[in-house]
């Protein structure tokens, strides 16, 4: 095994694969679905995928680049962006990444690849969802990947806007245990925006990809990079998805591996929610907080819980005001429920929001996940 | 011969002194005018000439020449006719010379003679008062306004009467300044037209009553401009004192003629307003709208629209309390004491929460527009629903102004007599330094804002705007120390970050 953790056909398959990804794009269209799984062109040996993706011109380059291929020089421009590469043969490629018959030849990992064995080696969950996702989602995501991460469990994203991010941000929160799985080199956030939370993520878990660094995102890129962030969890979890949306795409994905689909129950009437009510109907887990992942992962009552902190007590006006809280709502709203004040009413949000039990959404006030969880048992 | 007559230019809201010289000797028959005039001040040479003529005076057919000292300072604008004129008759032996001295004319000539009105007359007779003048001659639209200044203020119509004052044959009545009688929110709209949004009429009471900066998001017909059109009508009535400041300003901008502004004002510019638009500026400095607001409010409707330079310009006049500009080598200042009034959309699409249809991209590009230069002015943020459907159908179940005002009232009393002497008028003026003494936290509010700030992550100005405005709010009260409730529910008006912003 070479010191990098990657032999060199592997790595040239590598910058093989990044070398032909506008190909891939043009070939595969836009949308591959699992079904045709992207002709599993990616499990084609090297000579049958330039056969397969180029016209005679590029398929000279193609084998040009595979000859002329210089590990040495490969590995120096892994060390200068500070990825490391992990192929198939080594021990420290993901054991999940097993099951797909076209598990990418190599993995690029930023953040070191003997964190990223530590983290893929410990019960995992993949957290995906919307890019347009209600506060309601985003809390959620929120709870959910820090009471994972709490609880030892690797919690797996695409770095996306929206769930994704969230997901992300509440692992970091939890003691840190995410991987992140992008569909470009792993060398860069994208989105650009997310650099700050990309940085966290690479400090603090691994930011992977079977791309080499440098090679920009290509739209069928994001579904092949779906089958890699189903294959990594053992769970495939979704907090609102709509319908179709890259999130059930992933879905599919986890349920042909033979992994375990969950959804997060929305509201029947948003449009962000009907892709995860339809996975419900058609039988995924209900997941009502991060309680349900972990008794699917350890089996009931075997997880490693955290404490659970009492719910707190409140003197009046505050029980009021929050049970006066249905979805989100306004103060004048709240006043015309509990017949208080409406100076009253900002005061005991106030308080509410410093004892984190309420949160601001827009134009009112939710209450925030945190205390259903807490009160249950 | 020669002789000097005094007359007045504006810089800024101020008059200053010019002295207007015209020598008359034998020569060519010529008249040139020199120190600086611009292109509107040589014409009055042609104004000067007809008017004289038209009067049945004489021009003299010889060699005019006239001086505007200091020299230095640029001239500009149709102000010096009337001294022109008058310095040209005595130095063609037309008047007597020896009734110019203490005496000072303001005025623009019409071809016929006519004296015609100027902006910022009170500004003049305020200059006027302050060189030593016993009296100024001003057009008779201006008279009103121009005996504020506490100086006998001469209204003449004409110059035909001018010569009549000036060899002593008139002697017109100095006007009498306007009645001060501030009219206690008549004529101005009513808070008791505003159906619901009772948490909005709250936020909008503290914010009068402390003169804190107030910021009211919500979707579209939600009632934003309507409520801060009721704000000048729950503040305080303004004191003579405010009441001639704000005249001046508005004279100076050529909003009034004669009167007595009595009332707040209200300023609501458009947001595709310029930064000069906004605090003042352009080539003879004029004031923005932040000073037209002076006294009273500034609201900006739609503050994500505005373009960032101008909102970035606007927060050393809000801070300051005055605007300063500068040109060339001269600096040039405005009173700018306005309190601010916002007002924009949850997103883009205005819908907000639910039902909102903009990407997420959108709403973050929207927000951040908001969140640099201003938002950290902001004291209170007020979130405005939808107005639900029977509150409109219902009577007018609103309190009135005047109910309102006596509140704020009383409650600005009791911050007057504690802030005595710090410099500040209302609580949201307090400085920093002396926050902690002039607030008066009791020792539970001390807590509650200590756990806010280690919880919310408020910065040390987030920090010091949340005692503010629990200090107004225990004003209100009549409260003496700040209580925990106080802190509690000035925290709620706190603006906040949607989550899932900070990385």
């Amino acid at each position: 095994m070479s010191p990098s953790g990657a032999c060199e056909a592997c790595l040239r398959r590598g910058w093989l694969v990044g070398h032909l990804a506008p190909r891939l794009a043009a070939l595969l269209g836009e949308s591959p679905t699992p079904g045709k799984r992207r002709g599993r062109l990616l499990a084609l040996p090297d000579a049958e995928l330039i056969e397969a993706t180029c016209c005679a011109e590029r398929r000279a380059e193609a084998h040009s680049l595979l000859e002329t291929f210089d590990p040495a020089r490969a590995r120096e421009a892994l060390l200068t962006v500070e990825v490391e590469a992990v192929c198939r043969h080594a021990l420290t490629y993901p054991s999940g990444l097993s099951d797909l018959d076209d598990a990418p030849a190599v993995l690029f990992v930023a953040g070191g690849a003997g964190r990223l064995k530590a983290l893929t080696g410990a019960p995992a969950v993949t957290v995906v969802g919307t890019r347009r996702p209600s506060p309601y989602g985003l809390e959620v995501a929120r709870v959910l990947g820090r009471g994972l991460s709490a609880a030892g469990v690797t919690v797996v994203s695409g770095l996306a806007l929206g769930i994704d991010a969230s997901a992300h941000r509440g692992a970091l929160e939890g003691g840190g245990a995410v991987v992140a799985v992008l569909a470009r080199g792993p060398d860069a956030a994208y989105p650009r925006s997310h650099q700050r939370l990309y940085e966290r993520v690479r400090t603090e878990g691994c930011v992977v990809s079977e791309f080499p660094p440098g090679v920009p995102v290509h739209r069928w890129a994001f579904p092949a990079r779906n089958r890699i962030m189903a294959a990594l969890g053992s769970v495939t979890v979704v907090v609102e998805a709509d319908d179709p949306s890259g999130s059930l795409i992933t879905c599919r994905f986890a349920e042909d591996l033979g992994r375990t689909v969950a959804a997060v129950p929305g509201r029947i009437t948003t449009g962000a929610a009907r892709g995860t009510n339809r996975l419900l109907r058609d039988g995924a887990r209900v997941v009502l907080g991060p309680e349900d992942l972990l008794e699917e992962l350890f089996g009931p009552g075997a997880a490693p819980v955290a404490p659970v902190p009492d719910p707190p007590v409140l003197e009046s006006p505050l029980a009021e005001v929050l049970a006066a809280i249905e979805g989100s709502a306004g103060v004048s709203a709240i006043a015309a429920r509990t017949g208080l004040a409406p100076g009253a009413v900002r005061a005991a949000l106030g308080r509410l929001e410093v004892m984190g039990l309420v949160r601001r959404d827009g134009l009112g006030f939710e209450r925030t996940a945190a205390p259903a969880y807490a009160a249950r048992s | 011969m020669l002789a000097t007559a005094t007359t007045f230019t504006i810089e800024g809201v101020r008059g200053r002194e010019i002295l207007v010289e015209v020598d008359v000797r034998r020569g060519l028959p010529a008249f040139t005018v020199v120190g600086l005039p611009d292109a509107t001040v040589r014409e009055a040479r042609e104004r000067v000439r007809a008017a004289l003529l038209n009067s049945a005076l004489d021009f003299p057919m010889q060699r005019v020449t006239a001086n505007l000292a200091p020299a230095y300072l640029r001239k500009h604008g149709a102000t010096f006719d009337l001294a022109l004129a008058v310095a040209l008759l005595a130095a063609s032996g037309q008047v007597p010379p020896e009734a110019l001295p203490g005496l000072a004319v303001c005025g623009e000539l019409s071809l016929g003679g006519a004296i015609r009105p100027v902006r910022g007359a009170l500004a003049m007779a305020f200059a006027a008062a302050a060189a030593g003048c016993a009296r100024i001659v001003v057009p008779p639209d201006n008279a009103g306004e121009a005996a504020l200044a506490g100086i006998d203020a001469l209204p003449v119509p004409d110059l035909t009467s001018l010569v009549d004052v000036l060899h002593g044959r008139l002697a017109p009545e100095p006007a009498r300044p306007p009645a001060f009688a501030p009219r206690e929110g008549a004529g101005l709209p009513d808070l008791a037209d505003v159906r619901g949004q009772e948490d909005a009429r709250r936020a909008l009471e503290i914010a009068a009553a402390g003169g804190h900066s107030l910021l009211m998001v919500g979707p579209p017909g939600a009632g934003k401009t309507m409520l801060a059109r009721r704000l000048p009508g729950i503040l305080p009535p303004p004191s003579l004192e405010e009441a001639v400041e704000i005249t001046n300003v508005h004279s100076v901008a050529g909003l009034v003629n004669g009167g007595l502004v009595s009332e707040r004002p209200f300023r609501a510019p458009h947001h595709s307003i310029s930064a000069p638009g906004l605090v003042g500026g352009g080539a003879h400095p004029r004031p923005g709208e932040v000073s037209l607001a002076h006294g009273g409010v500034l609201f900006l409707d739609e503050l994500a629209e505005f373009s960032r330079v101008a909102l970035e310009a606007l927060r050393q006049p809000l801070e300051d309390g005055r605007s300063v500009v500068t040109r060339g080598q001269r600096t040039i200042e405005f009173p700018a004491r306005a309190m601010l009034a916002a007002a924009c959309n949850p997103c883009p699409c205005g819908r907000g929460a639910e039902r909102c249809v903009c990407g997420p991209m959108a709403v973050a590009r929207y927000r951040r527009r908001l969140s640099g230069p201003l938002l950290d002015r902001i004291d209170l943020t007020c979130e405005l629903g939808p107005v639900a459907p029977g509150a409109l159908a219902g009577p007018g179940a609103g309190e009135c102004s005047a109910a309102v005002r006596e509140r704020v009232v009383s409650a600005r009393e009791r911050q007057a007599d504690r802030l005595r002497g710090s410099g500040a008028l209302a609580n949201a003026g307090i400085a920093a330094g002396m926050l902690r003494g002039a607030a008066r936290p009791a020792p539970d509010a001390e807590r509650r804002l200590a756990e806010g700030h280690a919880l919310l992550g408020l910065s040390a100005r987030g920090h010091a705007r949340v005692l503010r405005v629990a200090r107004t709010i225990a004003d209100l009260e009549g409260a003496d120390r700040i209580e925990a409730t106080h802190v509690d529910e000035a925290l709620g008006y706190r603006h906040a970050p949607a989550i899932g912003e900070a990385a």
